[in-house]
């Protein structure tokens, strides 16, 4: 017998990111425990920066795609892959000041760990393996949403994460299993082939309704939303960044395919005039109710990072007008909203989290006169929330306008536009709460005696690139959007 | 040329941005520089137009493809009736920076967020691409909610806001129709001469003609929507109200006319009462509520309802001289509302620090600021269209236009005249000419400065060479309305 180990090439990205996990752990173990604190986050940090730049470095460099029943490797995985760590590298790069906890190595070992999650999660093509990477994924996840001890709110966000997010894989594994009984296949493309050929089941029905919670759960869309805002407040600054950028853009990324690939035979319809029972249907309703809820609920937030938790919600239920376009359009503008969203909302808690360690809350009183006290983060601020309630020339505005084209041209005689006219709506009366947060920056004068907010440079950096890139791929969307098209076309979605 | 006008704004308010805080002199010179240079442009690009195009259609200005996976195209282009209201931008534009020259808090800011409003109109008025023409308008919105919930009076941050919304959930109207349209059409093209050319269905026609003429319509003060223009108007600081009634409502006319009208005659067609008959209780109701307020900026601010109602009703009759009135009216009404808020605003409020007709009768401010005095009553001549003014070329076309399609609604509207005519003398009499009770010279009052007489000259300057010269506007916009884009809506399809 001989040992092969060629299995393991496809997936060097994701071992590196594994090793450079345990070498973070390691380094923190053997050489810098004893040293201070600024020395020891510095160290750590740059090992899980090289972790994430040596799995882009890789995945830039390697051409071997190929599918296999478990594991997919196209030009599209890998660059959501390369999407993913860099949203990760700049997790990891605001971390760097954070002194939340003693465990640094500890810390950054799992954030990788939920980075490999999230890879696999993207490449896998099997029930099972998606199950599995989403645990990876999860269960660092609560780990870290619990990391603040000094915090009540840390430890509550973090229980109700985890009760909500086990009840809600305990659904998904219960729709896998009923589908395994039906058509004795995990495989995606499997599935999708008995699906077309046997006769569609009431119980399949069920099996589709609670794969699809699992991920609702996951996505944040209403009614399965209620760990959010606590997680966006409680958790610490950073992995609330990460949870609302690069585990919303997986999660969005498999849920399409899982829809499209598994459930194709049994979409449905939720046109005005073609309602059937499939998936379609469920997302309308999930998308209205997230829509309507998060935006209303979010209305009468007064804490920043709660308020931009409920527009999470809402800006979930955009992106699933994604999924009534057609086929050609449906991915570029599923993947370029998520793109952005998640480089604008990862900017915007940032933000917040700054702001929050000077002040001590984010209430809106807080950041009274914040275009005064801090110019450079406010201007910042301004761009992200004006990104998010869509406003031209911003990311926001051609993300939503892109979705909702392609939502409306996606089935004939225009049959979900009483869905594209629900978000215009939704999006519409959004604008009043980013202004309040404006008002609070810009129009309201900083509280008598306000010292200047000085954030780090590991805070601003990284923030005034994510603004940046928010005004570039408004003004030119072509470039994020030709490289969407030339890797969905060489990877036949 | 005439695309130079945004592009100076919007590079003007970025330099703004970079100048340091405390430079309030060099932040005024820059945005009145900004501002004549873009007025230059417009006029500079008003000649070449006529002498090059008396033909009426549309002259490209810049078209490249921008966004090439929607067919979206980076394109600008002027015809005789962008023209007209990018002249009037324009000329808004300096008559609001003199008008502003006292503003000493945050004086860069201002200035910024001032000139980026001004370039997102340039924009909305020269877009011939209507994803690009939606952007400009989209712009346009944040700029106006900071100047007056920074900069602003009475309840600024609820009138910034509620003008915010109304905005938005107009723009969000017309978002949902631009979309329809798009894909109805095949989803090739966002070009509006293209789109234009196209027959749309009648039964889509039908509904999507009121979205998006209403959602555009909101911002021009249509009734029963225009409760944002009274609150907005007197909440905003002078030149914030200038621009507000002087060309945002434009913005929202125009974007009727433009979009709206053009691409579905049939639908138009089907609507066109209805339409007249609310432009016409805008008429009348502005006036009406004008005559019993005691702020004098609601005055003005209702005013502005009643005479963006002959706008409306002048779009509704479908004649050539109906609709040659709307566009001159569109000028007309705001360079003499820019004057009358700037009375109202600047000379009477900064000084006077009320704005109530009770607490300003015993004050006779004829006596205090007679050159307020002087410019108010020419300009309130001209607000009731007397001869001689721009206002008065203008809605004699509407009326005459509107006589022959709805001659009952037309008296209706000649009633709104009357009244107008009652409310500014009222606001004459009470404001100006009352006997006071306190001596003249019982309260200093600052002398009207330099700037305030030059942006009044220019302005009384305007609405006076249009009114006894019309056929400078007219040669522009009546080629323009006999030209192929606008013969299809007013013949009920394309040719």
């Amino acid at each position: 017998m001989t040992l092969s180990l060629d299995w393991m090439i496809p997936l060097i990205p994701e071992e590196i990111v594994i090793i450079f996990a345990l070498a973070a752990l390691a380094v923190d173990f053997a050489i810098v425990r004893r040293m201070n604190p600024a020395v020891r986050w510095r160290v750590i940090g740059a090992t899980a920066c090289a972790g994430c730049v040596g799995a882009m470095i890789w995945i830039g460099r390697a051409t071997n795609y190929g599918t296999s029943e478990m594991l997919a490797l196209s030009p599209l995985t890998q660059f959501i892959k390369l999407a993913l760590l860099g949203l990760a590298l700049v997790v990891v790069v605001l971390s760097l000041d954070a002194r939340f906890t003693r465990h640094t190595g500890e810390y950054y070992a799992l954030l990788l760990l939920a980075t490999a999650g999230l890879m696999l999660l993207i490449s896998s093509e099997n029930l099972l393996m998606i199950f599995i990477a989403l645990e990876i994924l999860s269960v660092p996840l609560y780990v870290l949403t619990a990391f603040d001890k000094t915090r009540e709110a840390s430890a509550e966000a973090a229980l109700k994460y985890f009760l909500f997010g086990s009840v809600a894989a305990a659904f998904t594994l219960f729709g896998i299993s009923l589908l395994y009984g039906m058509t004795g296949e995990l495989g995606l493309g499997a599935i999708a082939a008995k699906l077309r050929t046997q006769p569609v089941e009431p119980v399949c029905y069920a099996a589709l309704v609670m794969t699809l919670i699992g991920f609702a759960f996951k996505v944040a869309a209403a009614p399965f939303h209620f760990w959010a805002p606590d997680v966006y407040e409680g958790a610490p600054a950073p992995i609330a960044c990460f949870v609302a950028s690069a585990s919303k853009v997986a999660s969005f990324f498999v849920l399409a395919k899982i829809v499209i690939d598994g459930f194709g035979p049994i979409r449905g319809g939720a046109a005005w005039n073609d309602f059937r029972a499939g998936w379609m249907p469920v997302l309308a309703v999930l998308a209205v109710l997230s829509m309507a809820g998060g935006n209303i609920a979010a209305l009468a937030q007064t804490s920043v990072k709660r308020l931009l938790a409920y527009s999470a919600i809402a800006h979930g239920g955009y992106a699933l007008l994604a999924f009534f376009g057609n086929a050609r359009q449906m991915l570029p503008a599923l993947l370029f909203y998520v793109i952005t969203y998640a480089l604008t909302v990862l900017g915007a808690l940032a933000v917040a989290g700054a702001v929050e360690n000077s002040a001590n809350g984010d209430r809106m009183a807080a950041w009274a006169g914040l275009g005064r006290r801090a110019p450079l983060l406010a201007v910042c601020m301004f761009i992200f929330m004006l990104s998010l309630a869509g406003i031209p020339p911003l990311a926001g505005f051609f993300g939503k306008f892109y979705l909702f084209t392609a939502a409306a041209a996606g089935q004939p005689h225009l049959g979900m536009l009483w869905l594209v006219i629900v978000a215009v709506g939704a999006s519409a009366i959004s604008l009043y709460y980013y202004l309040q947060v404006l008002k609070q920056i810009y129009a309201v004068p900083p509280p008598a005696g306000a010292m200047p907010l000085r954030a780090s440079r590991a805070a601003l950096f990284p923030i005034a690139l994510l603004a940046a890139l928010v005004i570039v791929f408004g003004c030119a969307p072509g470039w994020l959007l030709g490289r969407l098209s030339a890797v969905l076309n060489s990877s036949a979605f | 040329m005439l695309a130079w006008t945004i592009l100076i704004s919007f590079l003007g308010a970025a330099a703004l941005v970079l100048l340091p805080a405390e430079s309030r002199r060099a932040a005024r010179h820059t945005a009145l520089l900004t501002a004549l240079a873009g007025l230059a442009c417009a006029l500079a690009g008003a000649v070449q137009y006529e002498r090059s195009a008396a033909s009426g259609t549309p002259v490209d200005l810049v078209n490249f493809s921008w966004i090439a996976d929607l067919h979206i195209h980076f394109h600008l282009a002027a015809d005789g009736v962008s023209i007209t209201l990018v002249l009037l931008t324009g000329i808004a534009a300096v008559a609001g920076v003199l008008f502003s020259w006292n503003i000493e808090r945050r004086t860069r800011e201002f200035f910024a967020l001032y000139l980026a409003l001004i370039g997102s109109v340039y924009g909305v008025f020269l877009s011939f691409d209507l994803f690009l023409l939606f952007v400009f308008y989209e712009l346009a919105i944040i700029p106006k909610y900071f100047l007056i919930a920074v900069w602003g009076s009475t309840r600024r941050e609820y009138g910034a806001m509620k003008l915010a919304l109304y905005s938005l959930v107009g723009s969000a109207m017309v978002l949902v129709g631009l979309i329809a349209a798009y894909v109805v059409s095949g989803a090739q093209t966002f070009d509006l001469t293209e789109l234009a050319k196209y027959h749309f269905p009648a039964a889509f026609q039908h509904w999507a003609f009121p979205l998006v003429f209403v959602g555009f319509a909101i911002l021009a003060g249509l009734w029963p929507f225009h409760t944002w223009a009274p609150t907005g108007h007197v909440a905003a600081p002078t030149a914030g109200s200038m621009l507000l009634a002087g060309v945002v409502m434009k913005l929202g006319a125009y974007g009727a006319l433009r979009v709206a009208m053009t691409l579905f005659p049939e639908g138009l067609r089907a609507w066109q009462n209805e339409i007249a008959l609310l432009a016409v209780i805008g008429i009348v109701y502005g006036a009406t509520v004008a005559l019993v307020q005691r702020d004098l900026k609601f005055v003005i601010g209702y005013s502005s309802v009643s005479h963006m109602g002959f706008v409306l009703l002048g779009l509704m009759t479908l004649s050539k001289i109906g609709l040659s009135g709307a566009v001159l009216q569109m000028f007309s009404h705001g360079i003499i509302a820019g004057l009358l808020f700037a009375v109202v605003g600047r000379m009477v409020y900064d000084r006077a620090h009320t704005r109530d007709l009770t607490e300003l009768q015993p004050m006779n401010l004829s006596a205090l600021a007679p050159f307020a005095a002087v410019t108010f009553v020419i300009a309130g001549a001209a607000s009731m269209g007397l001869p001689g003014f721009s206002g008065f070329i203008a809605e004699l076309q509407v009326l005459a236009g509107a006589w022959q399609v709805f001659p009952r609604l037309t008296l209706l509207a000649g009633v709104g005249i009357l009244v107008g005519i009652a409310f500014m003398v009222r606001v004459w009499i009470k404001a100006f000419f009352a006997e006071g009770d306190i001596k003249a010279s019982a309260i200093p009052i600052e002398p009207i400065s330099m700037p305030e007489r030059a942006g009044a000259l220019v302005l009384l300057g305007t609405t006076v060479l249009i009114g006894l010269w019309p056929g400078l506007l007219l040669n522009l916009i009546t080629p323009t309305l006999n030209s192929t884009l606008f013969q299809g809506m007013v013949k009920g399809g394309p040719q």
